[in-house]
């Protein structure tokens, strides 16, 4: 029979049940989540050089002009998985590997925007678009301005 | 303390209400939503909708859609009109509890919202068994709710967001339950409940909700077995309402240290209502994990006797995304409700 003690007043502190807690924490798999992300960023990217050559052979773009049709054609295959449902299932499975290449970049404003739609235009899509990718290109524009003045501090341009 | 005042004593020790053997849910349904509807329980649910806007145009109503189909149904079992219920006592997970707030709107019967996270569906029946036993009104509707769709735009991101979870995540449950409670001889009785204390033990991942929790279910079950000196062998089956993976195990080790062995009794909702193969982390939760398994499967085993007496501790997160991006840590709590066969 077991006995109850007087008070259950939780004895344990709170540092004592971080640990007690932390063994119950199911093992991630390290190894193979960056094996995931390698291989599908890598794939990305490898399609990424690929349309790119296709424009740069198949339409007289040069290398450095072909980069803007290479990534528009990225960021519309993108919001499409992300309209058809599949773009954060590929998310799960990959990690790091969707969501650093310009397409996860893409996926974070059309799933927004998505989301929002029932709030309407103005305030549900036009102000929520922003709300994940936002931070991005605050803090991008942030760090370009930054090696922008050290570059020509330093003279380098 | 004027004793001349005395009431009858309803109290056990600090936490728990008793209840009059005529206190009784009278009927109860459960609606969810198609992935539910793939998980074990499917024969227990009484309506399972094959999509997830449920015939609406927004998340929002759709889970406003599966409270009112969850009400009606539970009226239709309990043969019982509209105009018979006294009170609505309903809660969800959406700000300001708009689900409940607009489908008691459209019942026209008075309402009082209730917000216990996940805690609510046993929140609302302790307090439906509470109100019918002083006689404050004949039949009330316990009713709670939760959307996989709008809990994650509620709590986390937008659903079509490709970010990556971690294994200690939970799926929030699409569905709502709902629960008539009245005076009679019939229906199961609702014997007590045990209102729980919030407790914060320093766990601020939102992403593991099982361990935030553990520590207030295993304070609200060791307060109602030192309240009713009942025993964990005393029921048939005691569950916690979405510990899932992660936390089940850490509550029942903590109970271990707290003198009770619930070994073969314990079960949590959070595993019951999906299969391992459904991709879901560490299991099920929000307010209709806990309501679809109580309201569902185990109201079904207690009618039909094969079991006595079932604790259903029902466990909430208490955070709010605010909260947790100003880096609090997670308040959670956990109330329980005893059934038993009539």
């Amino acid at each position: 029979m077991t006995k109850a003690k007087q008070s259950p007043s939780m004895q344990i502190t709170k540092a004592t049940y971080k640990q007690l807690a932390s063994r119950f924490q199911p093992k991630r798999n390290v190894l193979l989540n960056s094996w995931r992300a390698f291989w599908v960023g890598g794939t990305i990217c490898l399609f990424g050089q690929i349309l790119q050559n296709f424009y740069i052979n198949v339409f007289d773009f040069t290398e450095k002009t072909a980069s803007n049709p290479t990534v528009a054609t990225l960021i519309f295959l993108s919001v499409l998985l992300t309209g058809l449902g599949v773009y954060d299932n590929i998310g799960q499975y990959a990690g790091a590997g969707s969501a650093v290449p310009v397409t996860g970049f893409a996926n974070s404003i059309a799933s927004a925007a998505i989301e929002h739609r029932s709030e309407g235009f103005v305030l549900g899509v036009g102000g929520n678009m922003f709300k994940l990718a936002g931070s991005v290109i605050v803090f991008g524009v942030v760090a370009a301005f930054v090696a922008g003045i050290v570059k020509s501090l330093f003279g380098l341009a | 303390m004027r004793t001349d005042l005395a009431v009858p004593r309803r109290k056990l020790g600090k936490q728990t209400w008793k209840f009059s053997d005529h206190t009784r849910l009278v009927a109860s349904a459960v609606v969810v939503g198609p992935k539910e509807g793939e998980g074990p329980l499917r024969p227990y649910y009484d309506k399972v909708y094959p999509d997830m806007y449920a015939g609406q145009s927004s998340w929002e109503k759709a889970e406003q859609h599966l409270m009112e189909e969850a009400i009606a149904i539970a009226l239709e079992k309990g043969k019982l009109g509209k105009h018979q219920i006294d009170l609505i006592l309903g809660g969800d997970l959406l700000n300001q509890n708009i689900t409940t707030s607009f489908t008691a709107e459209l019942l026209g019967i008075p309402l009082l919202g209730m917000y216990g996270a996940c805690s609510t569906s046993m929140l609302t029946l302790a307090n439906a068994a509470a109100l019918v036993d002083a006689g404050y009104a004949d039949y009330v509707v316990a009713a709670c709710s939760s959307h996989n769709a709008s809990a994650e735009r509620q709590y986390r991101y937008p659903t079509e967001y490709g970010g990556q979870k971690p294994p200690s995540a939970q799926w929030t449950v699409t569905g709502a339950g709902a629960a008539v409670v009245g005076r009679g001889d019939s229906g199961l009785l609702i014997s007590c409940a045990t209102l729980g204390k919030v407790i914060d033990m320093g766990i601020t991942d939102p992403y593991d909700m099982g361990s935030a929790m553990a520590p207030a279910a295993v304070s609200t079950l060791a307060a109602h077995f030192t309240d009713t000196g009942r025993r964990p062998q005393d029921y048939d089956l005691i569950v916690t309402g979405d510990l899932a993976a992660v936390g089940y195990p850490i509550a029942k080790e903590l109970m271990r240290k707290e003198g009770f062995e619930l070994d073969h009794v314990y079960n949590d909702c959070g595993l019951m209502v999906y299969s391992p193969e459904q991709n879901v982390f560490a299991g099920a939760s929000g307010c209709a994990s806990s309501a679809a398994v109580t309201y569902g499967y185990i109201v079904s085993q207690l009618l039909s006797g094969h079991w006595k007496k079932v604790l259903v501790c029902a466990t909430g997160a208490l955070l709010s995304p605010v909260s947790y991006q100003q880096g609090h840590s997670i308040p959670c709590v956990a109330h329980a409700v005893s059934l038993e066969a009539p």
